[in-house]
């Protein structure tokens, strides 16, 4: 078995007009900077997107957003991008937030043969419209559905050829639920190495999940907002 | 208030930091706590070095450390504002549906939140203006759903001097019947099914200044102690 792919044009080749995706990601943390490049070089029209955000201006899923790729998006935070503001507001993209942790357990239910669940987060807001609201010992909860796609396209530390993945830090994020919750998971590692070489308890995807797996030339990690301290400072706790 | 803010000038301390000192008072030892952005985040500034207490972040992170120093910044290390940070020893890391699965399974003991509008009723609306850019919810709607307690942080009005303690919230909700308190520069008050009680009071400011700008009946708790920062 080998799941590795030589190159990213190869590797989202047979990604259609009209797919839903998943992108792993917060922010620009731990997103699959390469495959989203190539998906762009691709030009893939129509697309159904399910990622957390949707990047910024010409970083991220940016440059998806700005070739008019998108149809629809589903997430929970899409920040300022006056783009897509201009696209939801022409009727161009059709965009559905909603709360981070239902977006979070939405997918993870999709993967592991969930169909739906009931939740308490947006109870009384705008986001239960139109959804079965059920009281459980006194307390009112949404049913919310298990969300699929045909690709996800995720990103991992190191990975080896059988497509098991470690994560590194608060990169980790959505994307081990996506590599769950697709047709065809898609993971790009910094780091690609025989198998043996990865810790087997450190594995938080296990290659099951995974359909291909290629090692990223280069990854830029833009930093969204560069926080420090004085080297002085006392550190409080 | 500390001495050394009053020497000399009548120069006011940061009203931002009074709130963030006054909430950090609401910490106890071996809480887990969900700092929102903005006036919340800054109340890690504050906690009392005699307890501790655990911070999370709902990108994944149990342990959340300070500002890293120049240089150490780590793109692959941000808290849920997107801003780079650094781990303790004790940091853990896991996926979004672990994170989310901790705050909807009730294990984070505090939560503490900016608002647009907080009502007697305790509901909470904090995400969206109608006619303006939507950003998204993010992880509000979630952590308010679940978290044991609910605190707002936040400056007593807006810019303008209008209130944004109302009889009822004008603007989208986050929550319904979430808040447990609301600390401001110039208050701090709980929600009770009475209505809003003051429980204590700003030392520069008076009741009848705090009734201007709130929009809504309080019940003034007596005697009112005073803020202690």
């Amino acid at each position: 078995m080998n799941k590795v792919v030589e190159s990213f044009d190869e590797a989202v080749a047979d990604i259609p007009d009209g797919a839903t995706i998943m992108l792993g990601g917060f922010g620009l943390c731990g997103i699959p900077e390469n495959l989203i490049a190539a998906l762009v070089k691709k030009n893939v029209r129509s697309l159904h997107t399910i990622s957390n955000n949707v990047g910024v201006d010409g970083f991220g899923m940016g440059p998806i957003l700005e070739a008019g790729m998108i149809a629809s998006h589903i997430g929970s935070y899409v920040g300022e991008n006056k783009l897509l503001e201009e696209m939801v507001i022409a009727g161009k993209l059709n965009l559905t937030l909603i709360p981070q942790g239902t977006l979070a357990e939405r997918i993870r239910a999709g993967g592991a043969g969930i169909p739906a669940f009931y939740t308490p987060a947006g109870v009384g807001t705008i986001v239960a419209e139109g959804k079965e609201v059920r009281d459980f010992d006194g307390r009112l909860y949404l049913l919310e559905h298990g969300l699929t796609a045909d690709f996800a396209l995720i990103k991992a530390w190191r990975g080896d050829r059988l497509g098991n993945l470690v994560y590194r830090k608060t990169a980790r994020n959505f994307n081990p639920m996506m590599a769950t919750a697709a047709r065809c998971t898609i993971a790009e590692v910094e780091e690609l190495v025989e198998p043996g070489a990865l810790d087997p308890d450190a594995v938080a995807t296990p290659g099951i999940y995974v359909q291909r797996i290629l090692l990223g030339a280069h990854y830029d990690k833009r930093i969204e907002r560069r926080t420090t301290r004085p080297f002085e400072a006392e550190v409080s706790r | 208030m500390s001495a050394s803010a009053q020497v000399g000038t009548s120069v006011k301390p940061d009203p931002r930091e009074l709130i963030a000192r006054r909430a950090a008072k609401e910490l106890r030892d071996g809480f887990y706590v969900n700092l929102g952005i903005g006036i919340p985040t800054m109340v890690a500034n504050y906690v009392d070095p005699g307890i501790e207490v655990i911070l999370q972040s709902e990108n994944g992170m149990l342990g959340v450390g300070p500002y890293p120093i120049a240089g150490e910044e780590d793109p692959d290390l941000i808290n849920a504002g997107k801003e780079t940070i650094s781990e303790l020893a004790g940091t853990s890391y896991f996926s979004s549906a672990d994170s989310f699965a901790m705050i909807r399974g009730g294990h984070i003991h505090l939560s503490i939140l900016g608002a647009l509008e907080v009502d007697r009723e305790g509901n909470l609306a904090n995400w969206m203006v109608p006619g303006k850019m939507v950003k998204g919810m993010g992880g509000a709607m979630d952590l308010v759903a679940s978290a044991r307690r609910v605190i707002v942080a936040m400056e007593h009005a807006t810019r303008r001097g209008e209130p944004k303690i109302l009889d009822a919230c004008r603007l989208p909700l986050t929550g319904t019947k979430v808040v447990e308190t609301i600390i401001t520069e110039l208050a701090v008050i709980r929600v009770t099914p009475a209505g809003l009680v003051l429980e204590e009071i700003a030392p520069d400011t008076t009741v009848d200044e705090v009734r201007r700008l709130t929009g809504t009946a309080l019940i003034v708790r007596q005697p009112l102690p005073s803020i202690v920062v």
